[in-house]
């Protein structure tokens, strides 16, 4: 071969290999969750967050989507499957929903208006022959004002709600669409479509090892350009357990886990993993009963709050932690400027004298385990010695994390001798993040105001909220409620988690969101 | 034999059904809900009661017995609430899985933990019982769980000689025994599980050498001039009844699988399924486990017996 002959040669190889080079690029994430099992892949998913961040959200899409390309700030919502919504101005109660055209289900089927019906009827219609009772347990708790809806035309739904309810594109938010196509082809067999699900999201389906794993890979027709996932499959597995979760990273098993054990970060560091925290919408707190027992008093509540050293459970936490003062952590756009209960023994000593309340005898019903519960034991063991130092006299009821669920949706008629329960909660939507505690129409069993909280003036800002469309004031009324429930001290405010992950060194383009749910799409992984 | 046989196999028809009420109570004294965890921890009364009537759990706890007895003894184990999979096809898919397990365990810590107990019995006092007995103490001692995440932390993380977790490069149902790339995956959780059996099968079977050597009969052996090797011989069969009693228990251990030791190394196995169902109260597959691990123990415990009978005849005739 000449040297004029070898050029276009050597240029035709290197092409090759750069083209061979970017098919692989990609490679496989593959994560270790900390679920005892693989989420459901019937749209909505169990295994609660966790289970959203890596199937239903990355399978399905629900027609309003959470921002999750900034660090920054806090994720808010942003159009999904309906490109925009409004309420209708001569009903408050009618929400219209603009959807997305062009968009296709993974089985090849256009999604149009009619699936938006069907989905609703699969969720929430207990009548209808699609309907799925396990898809209603999962989506019922986000639909408590949802009334019906009706299809306007092909590419236009309007959504009734019970009560003018401006928060309900948030709500909607955890209503994720399946295919109808793929439902009626394995004739509404629930557990056919588990194993061969059918979505709009960023990722298809490829196999399932029951209990095991779950591999998904990418949508690239994805109606979404910037978000096709970049690396070539996404491999979930089932690990419970912290330390294997570890092990399995250090070994190259997994790279990527979710939540570390704080006294494992060291271990990871040295051997170069990226270890991923950042703020998000979680809070690590107390919900105390108002009826029956010294809590009812707002001095003895702010004793309690005054009582907490939280830097010393930073300290405890390895930095794992963010200290608590609010519902909401003070990158939530409605924080405001609440009343900060900061460590102040004294304080909490006179208050508790104040309140004629020495020593002052409460329980806490506690778990062992549980999502989003962190440390419980270490956690609540400091905590009540806290307490105590200041004249309390802590008792914790310790049970698992089912029995505290039980006893957490029963409310505090239930169980009038416990004074506070530790459940941690999520606070990424407005009303999750503050109404469900403080709201009379919340009461538990009905909702989650577990100790039947209730002040007027508080039900009255919530009306507020709930009937104001626009977007600025309802803030300001977020805000304001903020600021009221600190004012009242409604909680004892402990800790917001960081959401630590533990990455290889081998994964890039993560960009870790101030949410429960988090983008995979960005992410790669190099050989 | 023969009634000898079915006599066995008569009583185990009433423990049985005694493990189904008990496992079935069980489950209902516990606190907590089978529903909690397939809804989120915000659903509200109204949306439960739907959910607990759909899923059969309104009606009272003796009916609810009565109709899943009846499922169960025409081959119907329900579906499991969590994953809506038949539980027959959840439990028989976790046996298999430990089964594997309990394949190679068994003959590994039957045969090392008899060997230990043996050498130690025919000597007794002697260094070698002292090495033995303390070897068996520190088996049975050392937390399986813990023994587990150390040899993780050695083999799989230190000296990358072995995988850590899970059932093969791609779970469970590509796993292929003859091939190294799947069988090291099973390594270290059958030595983890073997170490326990190890240790108590060496000192049982060293207590009953021991007392054996001490009886009688073996006086008349040496005095008949039988060499040691023959005495020796002798009092290891009569021992056996007793060693066999204990090997059963442990051999029902082993093929039950062991909680713990299957959810360091996420083996799929029925311990895992039994720890996933106790978490999440998923009642159908408790159930199903529990009845069918207690049959295995019913089970084993009939070829004990039976194999009791076989090495020592006074059993059979008592």
């Amino acid at each position: 071969m000449t040297g004029r002959g070898m050029k276009p040669a050597i240029l035709a190889g290197v092409a090759a290999l750069l083209v061979c080079g970017a098919a692989g690029a990609g490679g496989t994430l593959t994560v270790g969750m900390t679920a005892g099992d693989l989420p459901t892949t019937n749209g909505n998913p169990d295994q609660g967050f966790e289970g959203y961040r890596f199937v239903g959200d990355n399978l399905y899409d629900s027609l309003v989507l959470w921002d999750l390309s900034k660090s920054d700030k806090a994720s808010d919502i942003k159009p999904g499957l309906a490109t925009s919504w409004h309420i209708d101005e001569g009903d408050t109660k009618r929400w219209i929903f603009e959807l997305r055209h062009g968009v296709k289900w993974h089985d090849g089927c256009d999604f149009t208006a009619d699936d938006v019906l069907w989905n609703m009827r699969y969720s929430a219609d207990e009548k209808a022959p699609e309907f799925n009772t396990a898809q209603f347990a999962q989506a019922r708790p986000y639909l408590g004002t949802y009334a019906g809806v009706e299809k306007i035309d092909d590419y236009t739904v309007a959504f009734k709600t019970k009560v003018p309810d401006s928060l309900f594109p948030y709500e909607i938010s955890y209503v994720l669409m399946i295919s109808p196509c793929r439902a009626k082809a394995v004739k509404y067999d629930w557990t056919q479509y588990a194993l061969q699900p059918s979505g709009t999201g960023p990722y298809k389906f490829d196999k399932t090892v029951p209990h095991q794993r779950l591999e998904l890979v990418p949508n690239t027709d994805y109606w979404d350009k910037a978000r096709v996932p970049k690396q070539d499959r996404l491999v979930l597995i089932p690990m419970p357990e912290a330390s294997t979760r570890t092990a399995a990273l250090l070994s190259g098993e997994v790279n990527w886990i979710e939540a570390p054990s704080p006294d494992a970060i060291d271990r990871l560091k040295s051997a170069g993993m990226q270890i991923i925290t950042n703020v998000y919408p979680h809070n690590w707190s107390y919900q105390l009963n108002f009826v029956k027992g010294p809590f009812a008093d707002k001095r003895i509540r702010q004793a309690a709050n005054y009582a907490l050293n939280r830097g010393e459970m930073k300290e405890m936490l390895n930095g794992l932690m963010l200290e608590e003062y609010a519902t909401v952590p003070p990158t939530a756009p409605y924080y405001g400027h609440p009343i900060v209960y900061k460590y102040d023994p004294d304080k909490a000593k006179a208050l508790l004298k104040e309140a004629g309340c020495v020593p002052c005898k409460v329980t806490f019903a506690i778990s062992t385990s549980g999502p989003g519960q962190m440390q419980p034991l270490p956690m609540n063991e400091l905590v009540k010695s806290q307490m105590d130092a200041v004249g309390f006299d802590v008792t914790l009821d310790t049970m698992d994390w089912n029995a505290l669920l039980k006893l957490t949706r029963e409310g505090v008629d239930e169980h009038p001798d416990v004074n506070g329960i530790n459940v941690s909660r999520q606070t990424q939507d407005p009303f999750n993040a503050l109404i469900r505690h403080v709201w009379t129409g919340a009461w538990a069993p009905k909702g989650s105001n577990w100790g039947h909280f209730s002040d007027p003036e508080i039900d009255k800002t919530i009306a507020d909220i709930l009937g104001e469309f626009d977007t600025e004031k309802r803030l300001a009324l977020l805000t304001k409620l903020n600021e009221q429930m600190n004012e009242a001290a409604v909680l004892i405010f402990v800790a917001h988690d960081l959401n630590p992950r533990a990455l290889s060194p081998k994964v890039h383009g993560f960009v870790q969101a101030q949410s429960w749910f988090q983008d995979l799409t960005p992410v790669s992984v190099s050989p | 034999m023969i009634f000898y046989i079915l006599r066995r196999i008569l009583y185990a028809i009433p423990i049985a059904f005694g493990v189904s009420v008990v496992c079935f109570s069980l489950v209902y004294i516990a606190p907590g809900d089978p529903l909690q965890t397939v809804m989120p921890p915000d659903a509200t009364a109204e949306t439960i009661e739907i959910v607990k009537h759909a899923y059969g759990f309104d009606k009272p706890i003796p009916m609810q017995y009565l109709i899943w007895l009846g499922h169960v003894l025409t081959g119907n184990f329900g579906m499991s609430i969590s994953t809506r999979r038949p539980v027959i096809l959840e439990v028989t898919d976790a046996l298999a899985n430990t089964s594997l397990l309990a394949v190679f365990a068994v003959p590994l810590s039957f045969s090392i933990g008899y060997a230990m107990g043996a050498i130690a019995g025919c000597f007794p006092g002697r260094w070698l019982d002292r090495l033995v007995t303390g070897t068996a103490v520190v088996g049975v001692s050392l937390p399986n769980y813990w023994l587990g995440i150390v040899l993780v932390v050695l083999f799989a993380v230190q000296y990358a000689l072995l995988p850590a977790t899970g059932m093969g490069p791609s779970g469970s149902t590509n796993f292929h025994i003859l091939e190294w790339s799947s069988a090291k995956y099973l390594v270290l959780p059958v030595f983890t599980l073997a170490m326990i059996p190890i240790g108590i099968l060496a000192r049982t079977t060293r207590a009953a050498v021991a007392e054996v050597r001490n009886q009688d009969f073996v006086q008349t052996l040496r005095a008949k001039g039988l060499s040691e090797w023959a005495v020796i011989r002798h009092v290891l069969k009569n021992s056996l009844p007793q060693v066999m009693a204990v090997m059963g228990l442990q051999f029902g251990y082993l093929l039950g699988g062991s909680i713990l030791v299957e959810t360091v190394f996420t083996w799929p196995g029925s311990g895992f399924l039994l720890s996933k169902a106790i978490i999440n109260r998923d009642v159908p597959v408790l159930q199903g486990t529990i009845l069918a691990l207690s049959l295995i123990f019913v089970a084993t415990n009939l070829v004990v017996d039976l194999l009791q009978s076989l090495v020592d005849p006074r059993i059979r005739r008592a």
